[in-house]
């Protein structure tokens, strides 16, 4: 057994994913039956290779910062448009310090 | 003719500059008779969320302003094409296939949008896909799966089955799709039709929503190599608004198509022909004996690293995917549901929002990013990504292009593989590398199975040579005789 159902509802809190019990229970019996295949990379010995942190081999093609310069921003209102509760120019949520 | 009904599916880039010049038709006549198709075809396959007709009136108008004016109208004027529903366009609604963003109105056009309409393009309608584009089958989508045009009761493969399906029935002359593990090609290979999935970068990936963003792409699918390259051609090239858009120049990709493919070394990797099923296997090395037939060398090769491609790429994308979904967390887009707490205004929203399989990816990724985990599962998989991507390095220093099949089977049944998402992830063996090397790739047809079902070749180049690739595609596509058209 690669994870427990303990951890799984650990994992769903981190992802703040709110899970009702059997889709805990078939997670757990999925990322179970993906992780036990994910445990072949061990048979490969990767100890002197360095892990591949650009996609491109010649980084200069994208390692680049642009020049910073002001250019318009689509604006408050547009921001906002999209935003399920919105009020003076800020997105809305429930409270989060008591007074 | 009088761009009728009929007659759209069998239109192609060329055809309908032929048809613009030569005043056989306006480019708001065929706007419109491709709507009316799209309307009238949509309800066998679900490939469209939704037309845009007024956005695409609007571009055909000016397309027949221009020309009426003698102005050049660029050159994918008047043509119809689909957009993938991950690519946000201004004003119209982009849903990812999730409930999540069921009414979502994106402020802004992706690159890849304003460069299609700036060339003429037509956009009518955004297609569906697997949510958030993950899945193989486009049964992930939100509001309902795609049906394959080939065969109704299969799949149109994914994530862009909507895309591929557009394309295959002729309600789209080409389409945008995308692809992170295979989701361009795979699709294409299911319905029959050209799908390119150009280098890491050549695309700019500003307004694609983000998925995985170290293997998404943007790329065209079209009926004929000639188009998809015609598409790509457009799309193509740096963007400020995407700090990992490539510099290089975009050669033009037209002129390659000149069929002087004799001499090239093409390599075949026998690694890729293992748990092929018998048929797909037939039709692809009959592929390879075409390409013999052409002039080609044809020398067997090894991608060691392949069998551990499928457990590399689903760390890796999963990690990215847990990362770039959490900004839906009912504050910005459009979807909340609302509890006391924001933190359980954050699960409750989630919860209900995201499909089984973006959860599944979610709690994946989040597993193998968590702490003490991140040395044994991310950075190893780094590390074998690594490898992957110097086997295709060693592979070409002896070939000018690799040839494989795109997909173990041809499409399957709806539902037949939805209750199993290690075989579903284990499908995408043969796609899911050219990604992790970030390399050009792009799927053909090349021919059918007994029962009638399209089979894909999958050739591979090395980066940025596109060119090539299409070069090899194009004369394959000629003398083995199937277009998708």
């Amino acid at each position: 057994m690669k994870i427990s159902e303990q951890e799984v509802r650990y994992v769903a809190d981190l992802a703040n994913l709110k899970l009702a019990d059997e889709e805990i229970t078939r997670l757990k019996r999925d990322l179970d039956e993906i992780l036990t295949h994910i445990d072949t990379l061990n048979e490969l010995d990767t100890s002197n290779v360095q892990p591949m942190a650009q996609v491109l081999y010649e980084a200069e093609e994208t390692a680049t910062l642009r020049e910073d310069r002001e250019r318009p921003c689509i604006g408050v209102d547009a921001a906002l448009a999209n935003a399920p509760l919105s009020g003076g120019g800020y997105y809305k949520v429930p409270r989060v310090i008591e007074r | 003719m009088s761009a009728s009904l009929a007659g759209v599916a069998s239109l192609t880039v060329e055809r309908v500059r032929q048809g613009l010049a030569k005043r056989e038709f306006s480019a708001m006549e065929l706007a419109k008779a491709a709507l009316e198709f799209a309307e009238a075809e949509n309800p066998k396959t679900n490939a469209y969320l939704h037309l845009s007709p007024e956005r695409a009136m609007a571009a055909a108008e000016q397309v027949d302003r221009k020309l009426a004016a003698g102005e050049s109208a660029g050159p994918l004027a008047g043509v119809p094409v689909a957009v993938k529903d991950v690519i946000v366009t201004k004003g119209l609604r982009t849903t990812c296939g999730s409930r999540l963003l069921e009414r979502y109105i994106p402020p802004y056009d992706a690159t890849a949008v304003i460069r299609l309409e700036q060339a003429g393009a037509v956009i009518i309608g955004k297609t569906n896909c697997d949510e958030f584009a993950m899945g193989s089958s486009n049964e992930n989508s939100a509001f309902g799966p795609v049906k394959n045009p080939r065969a109704l009761d299969r799949v149109p493969g994914g994530s862009s089955g909507g895309s591929a399906a557009a394309v295959a029935q002729g309600t789209a002359v080409v389409a945008l799709g995308s692809d992170t593990g295979g989701s361009i090609r795979q699709p294409a290979s299911f319905c029959g039709v050209v799908g390119v999935t150009p280098t890491y970068g050549r695309v700019s990936r500003y307004g694609l929503v983000a998925f995985a963003s170290s293997l998404d792409h943007i790329g065209p699918f079209g009926r004929t190599v000639h188009d998809a390259a015609s598409v790509l051609q457009c799309i193509a090239g740096r963007d400020e608004c995407d700090s990992t858009s490539a510099f290089a120049p975009v050669p033009d990709y037209v002129s390659a198509l000149d069929g002087k493919v004799a001499g090239l070394k093409i390599g075949v990797p026998r690694e890729y022909f293992e748990g092929l099923a018998s048929e797909s296997g037939e039709l692809i090395q009959k592929g390879i004996g075409v390409l013999k037939q052409l002039g080609c060398e044809i020398r067997e090769i090894s991608l060691p690293a392949t069998k551990y491609a499928v457990a590399c790429y689903y760390i890796i994308c999963t990690a990215e995917a847990s990362s770039n979904l959490a900004r839906y967390d009912g504050v910005r887009y459009t979807t909340r549901v609302a509890a006391s707490t924001l933190s359980d205004m954050y699960r409750a929203t989630r919860g209900a929002g995201f499909g089984a399989e973006c959860k599944r990816r979610i709690m994946l990724g989040t597993y193998v990013l968590s702490h003490g985990y991140y040395d044994a599962y991310y950075l190893k998989a780094q590390k074998v990504r690594a490898l992957i991507a110097q086997d295709f390095r060693n592979a070409f220093e002896q070939v000018d292009a690799i040839v494989t099949p795109v997909s173990p089977f041809p499409a399957f049944r709806l539902g037949e593989k939805l209750d199993d998402p290690l075989e579903m992830y284990l499908s995408d063996i043969y796609t899911i590398t050219g990604d992790l090397a970030g390399i050009p790739c792009m799927s053909v047809p090349c021919g059918a199975t007994a029962a009638g079902l399209p089979v894909g070749i999958q050739i591979l180049t090395r980066h940025f040579d596109e060119a090539g690739m299409f070069r090899l595609a194009d004369a394959y596509e000629k003398a083995a005789g199937f277009t998708g058209s």
